[in-house]
């Protein structure tokens, strides 16, 4: 793409398993804690196996006006929320945000489960739709998140849900930065968002692909790269950024927290529920080839690695053919579980920290990595580093694979 | 169940769906202007009253007649009358 313009990362925001907000989020990750605990609920379900989730401590939803949380269900609150933190972070003015040059890109893996589930029960239980609410609809629908956040916010642009389940916040952040470099928006707002339902936790188990060895010790689990690993551990959460065009930030003196400089999706269609090693190295190489960057440019791959067996031997297969065992590796999922749509997002948002603060965040419970993932440099302790140049790897069910590439911001 | 008690849960019910400051439930507030409540409010007041009362005002047409909280307590009142007298 020629001539296309630069754009930079000016907000952001958060709530995580961790609680609200990116400091919160930060201080949690420094001291290496985890989020996943027993969920009791979990246990009363015949055939499930893994009990253990990672869900988000009490947000105060009051901030957002009754007539808008009206229409939210849990994911659309913690996308608000995450979003409020990001638009102030960034110094967004209201009349900037409700421009027509603002819009939006955000994306959960479905509509709300729960609200979903209340529908069907009270049909079964009644035979009868009378004690439905009229605000079920907009919990439901596909683009519930992207449409509470947007009216929440008063966004006036574009407004797109590109729903590609864990990989959701990659692609939101992706399709946001070509739709601004394109020329298509000055600012956008994007990233995913997701509530826990046991019906996420149920799809992994059913695949054989959520830990459930680990239920009496959940902050064990999940266990990227290492060679004990049993699987994904579902959690949720919001992450938000604000993009925006280099130009346009810099003439309002806004921070600028990182730039993005590459990003790549490709397709996997061999097999809907496997990764594909090749796919995710051509997503690194094409990525790096847009930024004009070598594999010694590299300072850090933040890996998608959910702990799922096959999932990371294919990442950690890719890292190494694409930027060899030079490049520090790690994965945050043991600390937050995996926080489906949202996790993109949460995990850049951290990976912009550690650039700033210049510490990479190593994966928690790696404690013996697989040797059918070897030929990379795993994080396994806190490391004190520069950091210009990093991967941001995504991948879903569905052969959906991307890779984003930031830099730290310069002033040419 | 006295009148009073009948008002008191119609009120109680508004606030706590609605999040209304219960010193604005006074019989002359207008639904639309002082309460701000919108057409899906009213859909969502229908089902919170049937759920508190057992009565059925989905296909009432008294309902889009209701202009104050005053005309909606006598309506849920001449509703719950036909449904004591009936025996329900």
């Amino acid at each position: 793409m020629m001539n296309k313009r630069r754009v930079a990362i000016t907000g952001m925001g958060t709530v995580s398993p961790f609680g609200s907000g990116v400091k919160c989020l930060w201080e949690h990750l420094l001291k290496g804690d985890s989020a996943v605990q027993i969920m009791p609920d979990m246990q009363e379900i015949g055939g499930l196996r893994s009990c253990v989730a990672a869900v988000v401590p009490a947000v105060d939803a009051s901030v957002i006006d009754r007539k808008k949380r009206r229409f939210m269900s849990p994911m659309s609150i913690y996308s608000t929320v995450a979003a409020l933190e990001a638009t102030a972070m960034a110094g967004l003015s209201e009349e900037k945000i409700t421009d027509r040059g603002t819009g939006l890109c955000l994306a959960s893996t479905m509509g709300s489960s729960a609200e979903s589930e209340a529908f069907f029960q009270e049909l079964n239980r009644s035979s009868s739709i009378e004690n439905i609410k009229s605000t079920m609809f907009f919990k439901t629908m596909n683009h519930s998140c992207a449409a509470n956040t947007a009216q929440a916010l008063g966004i006036t642009g574009r407004i797109v849900s590109p729903s590609a389940a864990c990989a959701s916040s990659n692609l939101t952040i992706g399709l946001a930065y070509e739709t601004i470099a394109a020329g298509n928006q000055d600012i956008m707002i994007c990233g995913g968002t997701d509530e826990h339902h046991y019906l996420a936790t149920a799809v992994f188990d059913i695949m054989n692909a959520a830990s459930y060895q680990y239920n009496n010790e959940p902050q064990q689990t999940p266990r990227p790269f290492d060679i004990n690993r049993d699987g994904v551990v579902c959690a949720e959460g919001a992450g938000i950024l604000i993009l925006e065009e280099m130009e346009c930030a810099r003439k309002r003196n806004a921070e600028i927290l990182a730039e993005i400089v590459g990003f790549a999706t490709f397709s996997a269609p061999d097999n809907i529920a496997h990764p594909d090693s090749q796919t995710i190295v051509d997503c690194m190489e094409s990525s790096m080839r847009q930024a004009r960057l070598r594999v010694e440019d590299i300072d850090y791959v933040n890996a998608h690695a959910t702990a799922t067996i096959q999932g990371d031997i294919a990442e950690a297969q890719a890292i190494s053919a694409a930027v060899d065992n030079k490049v520090p590796v790690s994965s945050l999922k043991g600390h937050l579980g995996h926080t489906m749509a949202a996790s993109g997002a949460i995990e850049l948002i951290a990976s912009i920290q550690m650039m700033h603060y210049g510490i990479l965040i190593p994966t928690r419970n790696l404690v013996t990595p697989d040797p059918k993932c070897n030929g990379i440099d795993f994080v396994t302790i806190p490391r004190k580093i520069e950091v210009n140049i990093i991967i941001k790897n995504s991948f879903a069910l569905g052969g959906i694979n991307s890779t984003i590439l930031i830099r730290r911001n310069r002033n040419d | 169940m006295t009148e009073t008690e009948i008002i008191n849960i119609i009120n109680d019910s508004m606030v706590k769906e609605f999040e209304f400051d219960p010193d604005m439930m006074t019989p002359d507030a207008h639904m639309v202007k002082d309460l701000g409540m919108d057409s899906l409010d009213f859909v969502d007041l229908v089902v919170v009253l049937q759920d508190a009362f057992g009565i059925k005002l989905r296909n009432e047409p008294q309902v889009r007649e209701i202009n104050t909280l005053g005309d909606l307590h006598n309506l849920v009142l001449g509703k719950k009358r036909e449904l004591d007298a009936e025996g329900k």
